[in-house]
């Protein structure tokens, strides 16, 4: 089977347990007055899972006839093998661990360390020169946010 | 008019005037490039220093500066990096950043420019001439007309999806419908679809799931297939700012048509930018030859020049029911509108009449704001365009740092970093299936205004009735209805 139409199947269980969650659920905590109104909170969703089912199979049994590639993406699953994927899963690796030091670490700290990695990553190796761009656009960047616009973002790690 | 508009000219024009509205386009341009800080938070960011200059005719000038400033830096971003900031950029960057990567950035930010000066330009002197009629026509569109009006943007789906694709698109407008129904809606009081999560209860954020839909795949993407980079083209292409004669006698009747129905649904309160954008994008790919229409989502000047012109003469547009009856249309002109009252200005019906120099102050502040920022940022484009040019082993990096800290500023919530990750991997599955990502961030973004006008035409209506008892809902459900079947209709008949 087709990547789409695996997706479309994903959905489809998704949209199953959103309109169970519409229909069986959420009806059960409307307080009694609220049921004699014509539109209840679950009205929407009702509506909308009702669509999303009908849609994801039209997908699934390629009802609708395609004549042609959508080539607005040029992402081509069959090229796949040809990218380089684990590049791409370090990053991601990296952007999760920017999440989840940003608090603890530090503004400073933790940005410094995940453009020069970012950049290490990519094939960068001047490192001398990688290091002191980084460090030199975080605090330009820090001292825009927190000390122009005035949103706050701790710039040492916790214990500092 | 005309003695009112020398008023204005009298008011506005003086060298510290000028100093203002120049300070303004460039705080604006720069600050609004930063994904994640629209013209809003800009505008709200500015207010102290407006309310301390205190002359009513100064401060709305720098403001009005800001705010154009604000919106040609969030295109900027969505031309340069695909990482639109507000919504009202979105449609700006499903051609803008393909021309951008195609090796003409610069001519990209210079059609933008053009488009943002005309659309800002025609709108303040539709502004001057329909302000005070059109202010009574916006109060009769009720809930049941906003709601069709809704529905006729969400039907731009169509003109996302190729042939044989249009399922597809309905399928990813549904998921974004049904995503803006997480959390606690203003009408219901209820959470819903939280899972017990705190940090669901608030609902997705439009930012993030901006970044995750747009930003974040072409990033991961420039990092899976290097070949992909613009660092193909030359410097001197991604700097060239020449727009062709063709490519001029293409873009100028998009930018007349847009102008004008960007002003139009601008002026009615709450549709502003964001509709005026998807729908002029929806309309001029519409109207365009066959063989132009493919190119649209490819790097199309039409379909650049259509939602920056729409997009700048709707926030135009927004000014009406501000200045002629003291309501807010968006987000932006409530903020404007605190500002105004902080000036002990108070915008209404009375205005025009007891205050003259500052309803036409604001006027003209409209045509210098645009004429300054044109000036300023057509010899700035060529610098700008050169962010390009940095190697991909420090672009990507920070492309992805501007993506991770759009979504945190708005949210101060680390949260907010991994869901955007998670829906930023999803996206990319999704666009190696050809799923157009486009329809899923309409559908959030109209989601809630959508549901909470249904709701308000189901309670009054006692049911599902307003859609056949109104003339005009009647009639903009049909334009949605074809709108939606017309590209299949055409794939299987013609």
């Amino acid at each position: 089977m087709q990547l789409d139409r695996w997706i479309a199947l994903v959905i489809l269980c998704i949209s199953l347990i959103y309109g169970y969650s519409a229909f069986f659920v959420m009806d059960e905590l409307l307080a009694p007055f609220l049921r004699r109104n014509p539109i209840w909170p679950s009205t929407f969703p009702k509506i909308l899972s009702v669509l999303a089912v009908a849609t994801s199979f039209i997908i699934l049994l390629k009802i609708e006839r395609s004549v042609e590639r959508n080539t607005s993406s040029d992402m081509d699953l069959s090229e796949l093998k040809n990218y380089k994927i684990k590049e791409a899963i370090i990053l991601l690796a990296l952007m999760v661990a920017y999440a989840l030091l940003l608090r603890p670490a530090g503004f400073l700290l933790s940005t410094v360390s995940f453009l020069s990695l970012g950049g290490v990553v990519l094939g960068e190796r001047k490192i001398y020169i990688l290091i002191p761009i980084t460090t030199l656009a975080t605090v330009i960047i820090w001292y825009l946010v927190q000390g122009i616009l005035g949103i706050f973002l701790r710039p040492l790690p916790y214990f500092l | 008019m005309l003695e009112g508009l020398l008023i204005g000219l009298g008011a506005a024009f003086s060298f510290q005037n000028i100093i203002m509205v120049v300070l303004g386009c460039l705080t604006g341009t720069f600050i609004g490039m930063l994904p994640g800080l629209g013209p809003m938070s800009i505008i709200a960011i500015m207010i102290p220093i407006a309310i301390t200059i205190g002359d009513p005719s100064a401060a709305l000038i720098l403001l009005a500066g800001v705010y154009y400033g604000a919106i040609f830096g969030g295109s900027t971003s969505s031309i340069l990096l695909n990482a639109p900031g507000v919504a009202g950029t979105v449609a700006t960057s499903f051609d803008g950043y393909p021309m951008a990567r195609g090796g003409q950035a610069g001519k990209a930010l210079t059609v933008a420019a053009i488009a943002s000066f005309a659309g800002g330009t025609i709108g303040a002197v539709l502004l001057m001439i329909f302000a005070p009629a059109l202010s009574t026509v916006a109060l009769l569109f009720h809930s049941a007309e906003y709601f069709a009006l809704m529905v006729v943007g969400l039907s731009a789906i169509a003109a996302f999806a190729g042939s044989g694709n249009v399922a597809k698109a309905v399928l990813m407008t549904l998921v974004g419908l049904m995503m803006a129904t997480v959390g606690e809606g203003a009408l219901f009081n209820m959470p819903r679809f939280t899972m017990g999560l705190m940090d669901l209860q608030s609902g997705f954020s439009f930012i993030t799931l901006a970044m995750a839909m747009f930003a974040l795949p072409e990033a991961i993407f420039l990092v899976m297939n290097p070949a992909r980079s613009v660092q193909g083209s030359s410097k001197n292409d991604i700097k060239d700012l020449r727009i062709t004669r063709k490519e001029a006698s293409q873009i100028a009747p998009v930018i007349g048509r847009q102008s004008i129905q960007g002003f139009f649904i601008g002026v009615l309160p709450g549709a502003g930018a964001t509709i005026a954008s998807f729908l002029g994008y929806a309309v001029e790919r519409n109207l365009a030859p066959e063989k132009e229409q493919k190119e649209f989502g490819k790097g199309s000047v039409k379909g650049l020049a259509a939602p920056e012109t729409a997009n700048n003469a709707a926030c135009t547009g927004s000014f009406v029911p501000l200045l002629t009856l003291g309501i807010p249309g968006s987000g932006t002109t409530a903020i404007l509108l605190g500002a105004l009252i902080a000036l002990n200005v108070t915008p209404g019906p009375r205005l025009m009449t007891d205050s003259p120099e500052i309803f036409w102050a604001v006027i003209v502040s409209m045509y210098i704001g645009n004429i300054v920022l044109l000036i300023l940022n057509l010899p700035l484009i060529p610098y700008i365009a050169r962010v390009l040019s940095i190697p991909r082993t420090y672009l990507i990096p920070f492309i992805l740092f501007f993506t991770l800290m759009g979504s945190y500023i708005g949210q101060n919530n680390s949260t907010e970093l991994l869901i955007l990750v998670g829906f930023g991997v999803c996206a990319t599955i999704l666009k190696f299936a050809d799923y157009p990502l486009a329809p899923l961030l309409i559908g959030f973004i109209l989601g809630s205004m959508l549901e909470d006008n249904f709701s308000r035409s189901m309670q009054l209506y006692d049911g599902i009735s307003f859609i056949f008892e109104r003339p005009m809902t009647s009639g903009l459900i049909t334009v949605a209805i074809i709108l939606i079947v017309l590209p299949s209709v055409r794939a299987r008949f013609f």
